[in-house]
């Protein structure tokens, strides 16, 4: 009766990410389904995907720019604020849908078994989606300026948009797996998106952090997989509009340094949010 | 139900085992409080009182399932019968105990899960099919047999929302019954849409158990079950209490005795094989006065299993 059976598995025993990579024909399909009904009934579509960011753009830049001044200080000051609120854009979505995939799909889940990562995932990819749009109207704007980036700094952009993507999903993960058990999670969610924008060099610029705090906030400021991202973005898409002569338009040690320790600080939270994920899965079905 | 008899007598080795399920005990906490308030007053409080209360879902629940047996899992509500369902498709773990199954366990579980009100009939097959595990190339290949077995073809590309709940659980029906996993578990939902869809669906199911499909069965449907199944285990308060030919498990249900079960049931059998047997004649005769040729609309019960290329048109 205890003889092990060869043929027979243990249902319900996904290997995480790979089982995801294994099911990219529904993943596909969800990812479709998601895009179709996000803008489902209005008459625009997909430019809310435009006019959103754009408008958000508009309200940043006469508050911070025109108000206070802040375009006199920063050349370009359009592009610079536009390429950090993308960052955040990107984060916040994929972290905020990630957060709330589980507890959305719970009628699903309670009844069929799926391999469970695809949620949070498809929203990443979601995320991509909308993320294109608002990256096209940066490049518009680099492209008047006159941009004209050098291989590094192309490479910046593709490495902060992975650190967001990494930091965003393992987060999303990990809030995910609270929701299920703690509906508060979903306003911390919210409040950490509000807060992210504040704690990046997204609205001001980084050297207010250095010369205002004391050293070792300037030091966590920095290991924000957030911050860093956004600096690489105004690395690859400002940096190159601008005259350059400024040695403090980017963060020193910023690709040497930073970069690498933030790598490591989204792919440890990637790991402990897939852990704890994998580890309470299980226990989804009735705790929802 | 003569032939499964015969498979009975087989030597049956751990070779031919579709589900085994050892020792199988879940507990349920009722969660008292939902918010992290509450569990922080609680532990503030010095943990006074019960957060949360237990309640024993399963316990020690054994049973091995065979290739090409239909089961069906009967009991009263709270039984445990849904949840055994739920730990043997994997959306839920057990406490304690085993549960292994063949690679594709899936099925009949909940009509129309993932069906989305905003995408049209024709997305919502391929969403839902994915779900319930069939690739693209499958999806692709039934899809014709999919829409014509839920007679809805004109309403194909019109949003799912805009159905009748009818058209809705005839659609969500029809991409189940199209899956092809090693064990079908069928959750309580034989009682879809007006009449001769119904007969339409318990056909179908029948006829997988002909094609010896293994087949979990949860409903309350006594009659039903005796149909379709020829092994019944009965649970009761999450203990398993009877496993053995359904009539004796159907017995056992009602207090009666298994071979007056079994009796009353073929007696009533016989009688609606005499019924059909006897509508198909008139039929025959009522096209022959039109002089048309007479088709007969496929019964499994009088025609017999159908070959594997009929099988998916009818």
């Amino acid at each position: 009766m205890n003889a092990p059976v060869s043929h027979l598995r243990p249902p319900g025993q996904d290997r995480g990410l790979r089982d995801v990579l294994a099911n990219r024909f529904l993943l596909k399909l969800i990812v479709d389904k998601e895009i179709q009904i996000r803008y489902r009934g209005t008459v625009l579509g997909l430019l809310w995907s435009y006019l959103k960011p754009g408008v958000q753009f508009l309200v940043f830049y006469i508050a911070m720019g025109v108000f206070l001044e802040l375009n006199r200080g920063i050349e370009n000051f359009a592009v610079y604020l536009f390429s950090g609120i993308v960052v955040m854009n990107l984060f916040g979505e994929v972290f905020g849908n990630a957060s709330r995939s589980v507890v959305a799909n719970g009628g699903l889940l309670k009844k069929i078994y799926l391999p469970r990562q695809l949620f949070p995932v498809s929203n990443l990819l979601v995320a991509f989606v909308h993320f294109v749009p608002q990256l096209a109207i940066l490049l518009i704007a680099c492209f008047i300026t006159g941009w004209r980036p050098d291989l590094k700094q192309l490479l910046a952009v593709i490495v902060g948009t992975l650190i967001v993507a990494v930091f965003s999903l393992g987060l999303g993960m990990l809030f995910a797996t609270f929701n299920v058990f703690f509906r508060d999670a979903e306003n911390i969610v919210d409040l950490i998106v509000m807060v992210a924008t504040w704690a990046s060099p997204v609205l001001y610029m980084w050297i207010m952090v250095r010369d205002k705090l004391w050293e070792w906030v300037y030091f966590v400021y920095m290991l924000n997989p957030l911050t860093v991202a956004v600096e690489l973005f105004h690395y690859g898409f400002w940096f190159p509009t601008t005259d350059m002569p400024q040695i403090w338009h980017v963060p020193p040690h910023l690709l040497t340094w930073w970069t690498p320790l933030t790598i490591v600080v989204s792919a440890l939270i990637f790991f402990i949010g897939d852990r704890l994920f994998r580890a309470q899965e299980g226990n989804f079905a009735q705790e929802l | 139900m003569s032939s499964t008899a015969s498979k009975n007598v087989k030597e049956r080795t751990d070779q031919d085992l579709a589900i085994r399920v050892q020792n199988m005990s879940k507990e349920f906490v009722l969660r008292h409080t939902r918010s992290m308030k509450e569990a922080f007053v609680w532990l503030v409080k010095g943990r006074k009182g019960d957060l949360t209360a237990k309640f024993k879902a399963l316990n020690d629940v054994s049973f091995d399932i065979y290739d090409g047996e239909t089961v069906a899992l009967l009991g009263f509500n709270g039984s445990g019968k849904s949840t055994s369902l739920k730990m043997i498709s994997g959306v839920m773990n057990p406490d304690s105990g085993t549960v292994l199954t063949r690679e594709k366990v899936a099925g009949l579980i909940e009509v129309g899960a993932g069906f989305h009100p905003d995408l049209t009939g024709r997305d919502n097959v391929y969403l839902n099919g994915a779900i319930l595990g069939m690739t693209k190339a499958e999806i692709d290949e039934k899809f014709d047999d999919i829409v014509a077995f839920s007679e809805i073809a004109e309403f194909i590309d019109t949003e799912v929302k805009f159905y009748s709940s009818g058209m809705y659980l005839r659609l969500a029906f029809s991409v189940a019954v199209h899956t092809d996993p090693e064990v079908f578990l069928v959750d309580e939902i034989l009682s879809v849409g007006d009449e001769p869809f119904q007969k339409k669906c318990i056909g179908r199911i029948k006829d997988l158990v002909r094609r010896g499909k293994t087949l979990v069965v949860v409903s309350h449907d006594l009659g039903l079950v005796m149909d379709i199944c020829e092994r019944g285990i009965v649970m009761d308060h999450g203990n398993k209490v009877y496993d053995g030919s359904v009539f004796g498990a159907v017995a056992h249900m009602r207090h009666q005795d298994p071979e007056e079960v079994e009796r009353e049931h073929r007696e009533n059998l016989a009688r609606a094989i005499e019924d059909k047997k006897r509508h198909r004649e008139r039929e025959k005769a009522e096209a022959l006065e039109r002089g048309e040729e007479f088709k007969p609309q496929y019964d499994p019960d009088l025609d017999g299993p159908l070959s594997e290329e009929d099988a998916t048109s009818a």
